[in-house]
């Protein structure tokens, strides 16, 4: 009896939703637990740049955009249910934040036709558009992330990485996992030692680990963490005076809050980031717009900062790819199936980033139907502790590409195989 | 007036121990499982199925497993987590090294190969007791997620780490996989519990569940009545960790279709399941049900009406829930430490006398 109570309220509570014509666009965000630092600013740029799009344009092609927020966790069940709840509401794109959920959505989204973008993170190998014919990662997957550092401290030193010996400190999960493959390839080709040592989530303690890199001495640390373990990570690098010019960050490891609560401590620790961070016009219209109005998805304190530019150019991808589709299409109501040919028409050129105000934010990029990766270049970025913020240290770095696609090939042959897809693209 | 055994007479010995004595409990006993067979089948949907029954029916299947062990013999386990791990590891291992094989049988050997492993961590349990054997199985806990992180071979070499499970059928209807139908997700679940819990009902009021019962009451005194310790606990144990491991292979084959051991299987699992049996009801099979069904409908029906009924940010509502979770909890350990199970219980005797209480 319980249970039926429960359930006629819970049937009540989901027939509450009013049905509108608009694009919906769920954000499956996380605002609690140990993510939440990299979550929260994310999910504001994300959902700020739509309302931004609603209150300047009108919405896109005339239609009003509609985000449904649902509370993740960073946690894959609820992450399962977020997107049972919001798929049946029209949802256009799926832009999880988190491998794991990623994972589990690829085989949903596929069967039921949603396409599903993780820009930058997911699985690598859904770069292959002829297996994955809904997911999308461009414009930098993990394996182009590890590509370009190794090339970057190949410069660095250089050209040969011979006598070196890189340590990689990941987090203990698929996220982390990802770019050993490329490390150990990237290890045979120029020969560098490679140690991987693994950091369990949620990565609060990390003195065994910090102990290990004390022992063996690596010249260089490069750091695939998220969450509480970015901020741990560089207040122990601190603790053992590693040279901080020496250790290297992923882009989910480069963002103000990892760095701040070091103190002058984390000056200089390095991060490689896929957009390039500067004081963009676009954010001065939504201060105008959206966050002067009252209507920002956080306080409004984060506009500007790393990873709310990243979810705010997450948001501005979609966009972008939802007009492709009305153009495509010819009508400003598109599905689902619509959105998955705009992703796969987008074309990113500096004129168009100029006109959306946000000249630079990513590099030049165009998807096909055999390439859903984008170009897979990526920066580097120091902190600088006294000033307090992000200096890009170098342009658009292209990754080593001869040891990607193979991989690539090799990893979405092998899903192809194991789940009986035909290729598409011929 | 309600549950009146007035004119319900019981001629055989059979008569009078079956499980529900009563006849309005015996109808509504069968309604639910009608209700559970014949209706729900039918009107279930993508969103019912992957946010509530699902879910709800592996955690019933688990809560039970752990009630076994801790509720009718006694031994205190916070090794869930690790023994849903071996039963969705063993599962995915024997679903890609056999592929022709049913997948029925494949849940069932994953079931066969966690009860092997559950009396392994078990046997220290025949040594230590209490706070100690917890201790002792949250060893197993962190060494079994350990194992499953370090060695390839259980995830095939993935480049991940993660185990994917690929589509298996059964009678020709797909049930892992992104192309399952809501029902029959719903259904493969639904056989298990019924039959697992209709074992677990037998077996505790048979000669195992009454060693067991023995053990939990008093280990010495079972022992000088002739009760054998060692069969007893690590018969517990054997059983306990089955179901565990049929739970843990339906979470990962059916529910999820992709896990993470670290993330699906971590310790908080562990304490999820124990929370479940404490909220439900420790010993009793109807506690296992009522405890799944509270922790996994609770945060689910908070978010609905908060989110979606009132509008609130989805951050506070998390944070709420937390803590409602949290309360009710302490709630129920002063209030009704038999939880749901003796609430019920209690309701059931009242409304026998009602409404004449005197």
């Amino acid at each position: 009896m319980k249970l039926k109570l429960a359930s006629i309220a819970l049937g009540a509570a989901l027939a509450a939703g009013p049905a509108l014509a608009d694009l919906v666009f769920p954000d499956l965000s996380y605002r609690t637990g140990p993510y939440a630092a990299g979550g929260i600013p994310f999910s504001d740029g994300y959902q700020d740049y739509f309302t931004l799009v609603n209150e300047r344009d009108g919405g896109i092609g005339g239609v009003p955009a509609r985000v449904i927020e649902c509370e993740t966790g960073y946690n894959t069940e609820k992450g399962v249910e977020c997107y049972e709840a919001t798929k049946g509401e029209g949802a256009l794109i799926y832009q999880p934040l988190s491998t794991g959920i990623t994972y589990q959505l690829i085989p949903k989204v596929s069967a039921d036709g949603i396409p599903l973008h993780t820009m930058g993170y997911g699985r690598t190998s859904a770069a292959n558009g002829k297996v994955f014919e809904w997911v999308f990662n461009y414009p930098a997957n993990y394996w182009n992330a590890a590509s370009v550092a190794i090339k970057y401290l190949l410069d660095e030193s250089g050209g040969d990485l011979g006598d070196k010996k890189i340590a990689l400190l990941y987090h203990n999960s698929a996220y982390g996992k990802e770019p050993i493959r490329t490390l150990e390839g990237l290890s045979a080709k120029h020969g560098f030692d490679l140690t991987t040592i693994a950091v369990d989530h949620p990565g609060q303690e990390q003195k065994s680990q910090w102990l290990q890199i004390r022992r063996e001495r690596p010249d260089y640390v490069i750091m695939w963490g998220w969450g509480v373990m970015n901020q741990v990570a560089i207040q122990e690098a601190a603790n053992i005076r590693f040279p901080m010019e020496n250790f290297i960050g992923n882009w989910w490891a480069g963002a103000e809050h990892d760095v701040t609560p070091a103190g002058m401590a984390a000056d200089g620790y390095k991060a490689l980031n896929m957009n390039r961070i500067a004081d963009l016009p676009v954010f001065d219209d939504i201060r105008t717009y959206v966050a002067d109005k009252g209507m920002a998805a956080g306080d409004g304190s984060n506009i500007g900062k790393v990873l709310y530019t990243r979810g705010m150019y997450a948001a501005m991808l979609a966009v972008e790819a939802a007009k492709t589709a009305q153009e495509i299409h010819g009508t400003p109501d598109i599905t689902a199936a619509m959105m998955r040919d705009g992703m796969e028409a987008l074309v990113m050129d500096a004129a168009k980033m100029e006109a959306l105000g946000a000249p630079g934010i990513g590099p030049e990029f165009g998807v096909t139907c055999a390439d859903h990766g984008g170009s897979g270049m990526g920066i580097l970025q120091q902190w600088n502790a006294g000033e307090g913020k992000w200096v890009a240290l170098t342009d658009y770095i292209s990754p080593d590409d001869a040891i990607i696609d193979p991989l690539v090939e090799e990893d979405s042959m092998a899903f192809a195989a194991e789940n009986g897809i035909d290729l598409r693209c011929d | 007036m309600f549950y009146r055994e007035a004119g319900d007479f019981k001629t055989s010995y059979a008569a009078d121990n079956q499980t529900f004595p009563i006849r309005l409990d015996r109808y509504r006993y069968l309604a639910v499982l009608f209700a559970a067979f014949a209706v729900i089948p039918f009107v279930i949907d993508d969103y019912w199925a992957n946010a509530i029954f699902v879910p709800f029916l592996i955690y019933a299947i688990a809560a039970i497993g752990l009630n076994i062990l801790v509720g009718y013999c006694g031994q205190l386990s916070l090794g869930t987590g690790g023994f849903m791990a071996v039963g969705a590891y063993a599962c995915y291992k024997l679903m890609t090294a056999f592929p022709d094989v049913n997948i029925v049988l494949h849940i069932l050997g994953a079931g066969f190969v966690t009860a092997a492993v559950g009396v392994l961590f078990g046997l220290p349990s025949l040594r230590i007791k209490g706070f100690y054997l917890a201790v002792a199985t949250l060893a197993a806990q962190f060494f079994l997620v350990w194992l499953f992180n370090k060695v390839p071979w259980f995830y095939n070499y993935s480049a991940s780490g993660q185990i994917n499970a690929p589509e298996r059928t059964v009678a020709g209807i797909p049930v892992t996989g992104p192309n399952t139908e809501a029902w029959a997700q719903y259904l493969i679940c639904l056989v298990f519990v019924v039959v697992l819990a209709w074992m677990a009902r037998n077996l505790t009021r048979g000669t195992v569940g009454r060693s067991w019962m023995a053990i939990r009451d008093m280990d010495i005194a079972a022992e000088i009545i002739g009760v054998n310790p060692l069969k007893a606990k690590l018969t517990a144990f054997a059983v306990s960790s089955f179901y565990i491991g049929i739970a843990g292979a339906l979470f990962f084959a059916v529910y999820l279709g992709a896990v993470e051991v670290g993330e699906a299987f971590g310790i908080q699992k562990s304490f999820l399941v124990l929370f479940m049996i404490i909220i439900g009801g420790l010993g009793s099979i109807f506690g296992s049900f009522a405890g799944a069904a509270f922790m996994v409908l609770l945060p689910v029906l908070l978010k609905n009406l908060l989110v979606g009924g009132m509008g609130w940010p989805t951050d506070l509502t998390a944070h709420l829930q937390l803590m409602i979770v949290g309360a009710l909890i302490i709630v129920f350990l002063i209030a009704e430490p038999h939880g749901l199970a003796q609430l019920w219980r209690i309701g059931k005797e009242k409304l026998r006398l009602w409404p004449f209480p005197h």
